[in-house]
């Protein structure tokens, strides 16, 4: 089969690999009929990840029809149209059966190397690196998909590929960002990063009752389709100043609740950004917390800093004065997308969303190098790459 | 120690070299370090005197760990983290006034270089291959392991799947077989490298249900080494806590090391990844395999799914579409 193999920095390239197999019992393999590029993907594109090795399939964002079950799987069949969530979860251990599902025991066979970094190991995630399993990802016309008696998702046919593809990450991510918030009737919720993560956040803070949502990003294009698609309000950060734009929309209060939907790969303008990336190059930490720093400056005392946004290691200059003294809380987590899919199918079935305004970009699975480079780079106004096999 | 020059690595040389540096660093910060501070430029007040003489242990440490066991690349990055240290130290002590701003640079450059090399010898020990050659007698000595792990399932079936020994093979990683061989008595094959096999005898010392099962090799045994395993209810609904307790003392020559061998240079660390398989196998029917298991292949779907089977150590019977489910919870 084609897949999109990872060669180093801005080396993607489409391969001939062997087909999957079952390798378990509970495996099932899906022909993949849709496939996306992640934001997070794009954070393996640059080399931020450790435990890549050249070769291995990208791609979590994907779905497509069940082709073969191993002998543990009853509620799939052959032909059944599904999505399959990036988190890989056994759906037996204590953390499934409370329904934190990135957080798996069970599903990650590399889980050492998570020990190493981080102290415990999260679960497995498609095509994200050895330290998240080793799996091969689903940019590629095939995948095997572990524990799929507990993940996939059967879509109805009415529903377009389009319409459900995100079920399988940046919508339910979006969406528990905002759940995270606990966002209660009149707050006012503001979204660092207007990529499809951050466009799903203000959709979902509105969904589940804020007033008010500010989107602060850099690209107009982006700002744009925040206001026009999302209806947040907006701040260009290389235009205003964050801080006060944000005081004087609130009435001098502060948001009530700062969605963090960048991550690691943060960008600012002049000194603040500079110090960051200066720090990374000579590995003194390994991620930008730039759009985390300002969340954290900006919230409201009391509020909830909600971090959907990868961070990987260790950052620098953390401001836990604020967070202690203006009894800030985060919260964070890979989405446990599993918990999410069922009811946000429901949203879109009904008409409440329509997740297909972020696609920008419809290629072939060829084209994939092209593909991470149109979105790093922003590109003909880039915001989403959907890509058929 | 007896040790060939011509069978260790220049990187095992290397860090032989850095041990001895360590240590003539280590002694003089502990015995003369208002010298020490004079020479790379800090004012000799007591506060960083007290500091250079605790840098000054911590080298020593290094190095005794650097001369004993020169393959092991923990020893090698410990100095590289000291060596963070040190340029972190020189870096706040340039801004003490009294500080000689061009021999606290200089050392720092000196520690720099150092630190090179400490890293350029951390990943070349890092990077050797894990030796398929037995260990040597040197090398042998008594090993006690104690790990834990909590499995969501009843304690009964948690106990049960231990009982008898049977399963053990199934997410022990180089146990082949454990039969019975009467009342309480059993016998138990491992696999050795390059087709060696080891195999002893063992009698059940304790088996209280749902508690505990202790067992050791019989006297005519080989080798000598002994087993238990704890079973208790996790606290509110959280399934079965389960401690093992493995000990065994490698005789000289072949058997005890390759029994060394099978346990590894980190045997805690394989116990606590033959506890992982097991939690798996108890909670979710199965071992899962990922393509891309440790660093060794790229994350490609394999075609040779047996040798991805034994570099995760999974038993045969738990891989492929016809995989045993039974025993385990699916």
């Amino acid at each position: 089969m084609k897949a999109a193999c990872w060669h180093g920095r801005h080396d993607i390239q489409v391969e001939d690999v062997p087909d999957p197999q079952i390798l378990n019992p509970r495996d099932a393999i899906i022909r993949i009929t849709s496939t996306a590029i992640c934001g997070s993907d794009l954070h393996l594109y640059n080399g931020f990840i450790p435990s890549m090795k050249k070769g291995d399939i990208l791609g979590h964002e994907f779905m497509g029809e069940v082709v073969e079950t191993g002998t543990g799987v009853a509620n799939l069949r052959k032909g059944d149209r599904v999505v399959v969530p990036f988190p890989i979860a056994c759906g037996h251990c204590e953390p499934c059966t409370r329904e934190l599902y990135s957080l798996c025991e069970n599903s990650n066979p590399n889980a050492w190397m998570g020990e190493q970094l981080w102290g415990y190991a999260p679960c497995g995630i498609f095509g994200y690196s050895h330290m998240m399993g080793g799996y091969p990802g689903g940019q590629a016309q095939y995948a095997r998909v572990p524990f799929a008696d507990v993940g996939p998702l059967k879509v109805p046919d009415e529903l377009t590929d389009e319409q459900v593809l995100f079920l399988s990450d940046i919508f339910p991510t979006g969406f528990m960002a905002a759940e995270a918030c606990g966002i209660k009737g009149g707050d006012v919720v503001a979204v660092w990063g207007c990529g499809p993560v951050g466009q799903f956040a203000i959709k979902s803070a509105y969904m589940l009752g804020a007033s008010k949502v500010i989107a602060i990003d850099r690209f107009p294009y982006r700002l744009r389709i925040a206001a026009e698609q999302a209806g947040a309000l907006t701040i260009n950060y290389e235009e205003t100043s964050v801080h006060e734009a944000l005081r004087e929309m609130t009435a001098g209060r502060g948001p009530d609740h700062c969605i963090d939907a960048v991550g690691l790969e943060g960008h600012a303008p002049g000194i603040k950004g500079a110090y960051d990336k200066a720090k990374t190059m000579m590995m003194l930490e390994t991620d930008r917390p730039v759009a985390l720093r300002e969340a954290i400056m900006n919230c409201r005392s009391g509020g909830t800093i909600s971090v959907a946004g990868v961070y990987g290691g260790f950052i620098d200059k953390f401001p836990m004065g604020a967070i202690v003294n203006r009894a800030l809380t985060i919260k964070s987590g890979q989405t446990h997308v599993h918990r999410y899919m069922r009811p946000l199918l429901e949203r879109i079935r009904s008409g409440q969303i329509d997740p297909t305004f972020i696609i920008t970009h419809r290629l072939k699975l060829d084209e994939v190098a092209d593909g991470y480079h149109t979105f790093l780079k922003k590109e003909d106004e880039c915001l989403k790459v959907v890509m058929t096999p | 120690m007896h040790t060939h020059a011509d069978a260790r690595s220049s990187h095992e040389r290397l860090a032989t070299g850095l041990g001895w540096f360590s240590l003539a660093l280590g002694a003089a910060e502990i015995a003369a370090p208002r010298t020490l501070a004079r020479l790379i430029g800090i004012p000799d007040d007591p506060r960083l005197l007290s500091v250079l003489r605790a840098f000054g242990a911590r080298e020593i440490a290094s190095g005794v760990g650097l001369l004993a066991q020169p393959g092991h690349p923990g020893w090698a990055w410990s100095r590289v983290g000291g060596d963070a240290i040190d340029l972190a130290f020189l870096g706040s002590a340039a801004n003490e006034e009294s500080s000689d701003r061009q021999r606290v640079a200089l050392a720092a450059l000196a520690v720099a270089g150092v630190a090179a090399l400490d890293l350029f010898c951390a990943r070349g020990l890092q990077d050797q291959a894990p030796s398929p050659e037995l260990p040597r007698d040197a090398d042998l000595h008594d090993v006690s392991v104690e790990r834990s792990i909590t499995v969501n399932r009843p304690i009964e079936e948690v106990y049960g799947f231990w009982k008898g020994y049977a399963n053990l093979p199934r997410f022990m990683r180089h146990l082949e077989s454990v039969e019975t061989l009467g009342e309480q008595y059993t016998r138990w094959t491992a696999k050795g490298p390059a087709g060696l096999t080891l195999s002893w005898d063992a009698e059940t010392i304790v088996d209280r249900e749902n508690e505990w099962i202790a067992w050791r090799s019989l006297d005519n045994a080989d080798v000598d080494n002994r087993g238990s395993v704890r079973f208790q209810q996790a606290p509110a609904g959280r399934g079965t806590e389960v401690r093992v307790h493995l000990q065994y003392s490698p005789p000289a020559g072949r058997l005890g090391r390759g029994l060394a061998w099978i346990f590894g240079e980190e045997p805690g660390q394989q116990i606590h990844e033959d506890l992982r398989r097991f939690k798996q196998l108890m909670e979710t029917g199965e071992v899962p395999l990922s393509e891309g298991f440790g660093l060794w292949r790229p994350a490609q779907p394999a075609q040779d799914v047996d040798d991805l089977a034994t570099l995760a150590g999974v038993a045969p019977d738990l891989v492929g579409t016809s995989a045993r489910l039974e025993g385990g919870h699916a």
